[in-house]
């Protein structure tokens, strides 16, 4: 489907316990200001509910943000439960406090981009219209 | 305050100021910017004279430290008689480690105990709850049971050191825990000092670690400032806190006004108790950040002294000056902090560590450099504890009460602060009060528009954040190896709860967790049966989980 023929359809999620929202409520409001419908179910979402509503609302992005370090637990379940619903054309990328080295297999588990603090909400705008647009 | 003459004569000399030399300067030195603001948008002129503070009234608004409306400090010496306590929030990984941490801590000088706990204990789960999944000590200590508890303070006598801890929601099990461990250490419960962070209102719209809809918190809150003032007489039972509302956005007029409108709910709850206030008022504390607009910061403090202590006395009819005081712990602010060039963050922490001992704190917490990054390394925490040793022992700043007392700028812009903070605080009474403002929105609306704000003035670099939007570097220096909790972490946790859960008198624990539901259900304080329990070590979780199905679980308000 060409993103012109609709807005793209953006799930912004925080999995694990840490309450740590302000970053994700700034790209959730960055992304719509950008343009894009955007959907935030707020804190403490389980990876099961975080799939289901990315399969109910129908969206083309997940945004994952998460700072309490449970990243490496939680994302692998994510990943696996998209996979399991077919939903493997979904782009997933993260944010929050994430250690570099963690990084890379972050990304061999299908996530395609993670951004650290610091970064432009224009940077992440391009990202994902960029990305989808490939 | 001034010799009226002499006023108008610098106000004339101000005036030919204004037009002859500034502008022959301006015209070859143009100004960096159109106009300048602090953080909170409050606007800064050039240059504040006598004019500025015209209308002060030394006795009433100022004073004298150690007096009403200790606008210029709480205690009649300051920092000549002792430096503020030296307080570094710590914790992560198990019991044991973290206990080692803080004997490092104590030896390396620092003052008093804050406690870190993980997001499991702070939510009220069991460390094999399937919430807790990946969380076990990740960002603080696990606590489930009181066995955790005595290895947490192993061999730290409870009469000799005091200690804070960041605890809401579960607070009455965490003080609880703290008071069996003086239990056991023989440690009177007279003689048990700290505080429980225990402000569970703050939790609807800033640190949002919620368990419990907005009114039965506010009851558990109360439960524990209720029998701390008849029990623990030395514990401060809340820490009123503007921290997580500065850091979840806010900017620093409203992290003050909605402080001192949650420590308003407090003490109206707490009188509904029929408690005096003169009887629990001395003990309510507060907790601050401190940002990085330095002058604004201060005239923070100093305002939310005067305020509280004219709130106390005006309205809620205290007598005794210690109902008045506002005794308080900054932290400095941890969104400030950069991945980039972290060691940068050493130097905006010790500025924003000088400005709260300028502006009169009684204990404070240094933020260590990584940890933008991790967890804070044994090398950085030491570096932060440092920088409080460098300001009280090198800077010779802690030698004189409020060195910024009467400073134009200074004064004009605690006046300021203190009366926008009140113009918020007359808009959330007209709305009902807080609770009011949580379910209508009111509060995670301002900070979540106010956060939006800030960071489109760095984006558009109205605001330059060295090293992010500015001064930046290819590739950054980290001095440390960064702080890893490893996974035979929560393996430990789990194998020493299923041990302390097949250990204990089961019977007892039925009975005490079936006289927690009856005392829930009939309304009556729960701390007396919640330190019964915790004794039959009956963990956190099983306390949260009865509490849970009297009150219900809050679902949370979302405001983008």
């Amino acid at each position: 489907m060409s993103t012109k023929e609709r807005k793209i359809r953006v799930l912004i999620a925080k999995p694990g316990l840490d309450s740590h929202d302000r970053g994700a409520k700034i790209v959730a409001r960055a992304l719509r200001d950008g343009g894009m419908e955007v959907i935030y179910t707020g804190l403490r979402q389980t990876p099961e509910q975080i799939v289901e509503t990315a399969l109910q609302e129908d969206v083309d992005v997940i945004g994952l943000s998460i700072l309490s370090g449970a990243h490496s637990t939680l994302f692998p379940k994510i990943m696996q439960l998209l996979k399991k619903k077919g939903m493997t054309d979904v782009m997933v990328f993260a944010g929050g406090i994430i250690p570099k080295e963690d990084i890379p297999a972050l990304k061999k588990i299908g996530i395609k981009e993670v951004f650290g603090p610091g970064t432009p909400t224009s940077t992440l705008v391009e990202y994902v219209k960029n990305s989808l647009s490939k | 305050m001034f010799d009226q003459k002499k006023l108008a004569e610098a106000k004339k000399r101000r005036q030919k100021w204004e037009k002859t030399t500034v502008p022959n300067w301006l015209r070859r030195h143009p100004e960096r910017q159109k106009d300048f603001q602090t953080v909170s948008g409050i606007p800064l002129k050039r240059l504040y004279t006598p004019e500025d503070i015209k209308e002060m009234d030394y006795s009433k608004d100022l004073g004298y430290p150690g007096e009403p409306p200790f606008t210029r400090g709480v205690h009649a010496t300051m920092y000549r008689g002792r430096f503020w306590t030296m307080r570094m929030f710590a914790g992560f990984g198990t019991a044991e480690q973290t206990n080692q941490r803080f004997k490092y801590l104590l030896k390396e000088g620092e003052t008093g105990l804050s406690v870190a706990f993980d997001y499991p204990t702070i939510m009220g789960y069991d460390s094999d709850h399937a919430m807790s999944l990946g969380e076990v000590g990740q960002c603080g200590v696990a606590v489930s049971h009181l066995k955790d508890m005595e290895i947490l303070f192993d061999g730290i006598p409870l009469d000799k050191v005091s200690t804070s801890m960041t605890i809401n929601g579960p607070a009455p099990m965490l003080l609880g825990m703290y008071i069996c461990v003086g239990d056991k250490q023989g440690v009177p419960r007279e003689k048990l000092a700290g505080t429980t962070q225990n402000d569970n209102l703050k939790e609807f719209f800033a640190q949002k670690l919620c368990i419990f809809p907005p009114k039965p918190s506010l009851k558990l809150s109360t439960d524990v400032i209720e029998y701390c003032a008849r029990h623990v007489p030395n514990w401060n039972p809340v820490s009123i806190s503007g921290y997580h509302i500065r850091e979840a956005g806010s900017n620093a007029v409203q992290e003050l006004a909605f402080t001192l409108a949650d420590g308003i709910a407090y003490v109206e709850s707490t009188l509904e108790r029929g408690l005096k206030v003169d009887e629990f008022a001395g003990r309510l504390s507060f907790f601050f950040a401190c940002h990085n607009n330095f002058f604004e910061e201060i005239a923070k403090f100093r305002a939310a002294r005067r305020i509280w202590a004219r709130i106390m006395r005006d309205r809620f009819k205290a007598k005794n000056p210690r109902s008045m005081w506002m005794r308080m712990h900054v932290q400095t602010s941890g969104c400030t902090l950069t991945p980039q060039q972290p060691v940068n963050n050493a130097i905006r922490t010790a500025f924003q560590a000088l400005a709260a001992v300028l502006g009169g704190t009684q204990s404070l917490h240094t933020n260590s450099f990584d940890e933008a990054l991790c967890l804070p390394t044994e090398e950085a925490v030491t570096v932060a504890l440092r920088t409080q040793q460098l300001i009280a022992h090198e800077s010779g700043v802690t030698d004189t009460i409020d060195p910024l007392g009467g400073s134009y700028f200074v004064e004009a812009l605690t006046d300021e602060m203190e009366e926008r903070a009140m113009s918020y605080i007359d808009k959330i009474e007209s709305m009902g009060g807080v609770i009011s403002g949580i379910e209508k929105g009111f509060f995670q609306k301002e900070i979540a528009d106010s956060s939006y704000k800030y960071q489109k003035e760095v984006e558009r670099h109205d605001r330059t954040v060295v090293g992010v939007n500015d001064y930046t570097v290819e590739k950054d220096w980290v001095p440390v190896d960064l702080l890893r909790i490893p996974p035979h972490v929560e393996r430990e946790q789990l194998a020493r709860l299923e041990r302390v859960r097949q250990g204990r008198n089961q019977q007892k624990v039925k009975q005490s967790l079936d006289k927690l539901f009856d005392d829930a259900d009939k309304n009556r304080n729960l701390m007396p049966t919640i330190v019964e329990a915790l004794k039959a070590y009956v963990t956190i979780g099983e306390i949260t989980d009865v509490l849970r199905s009297v009150y219900g679980e809050y679902k949370e308000l979302i405001v983008v």
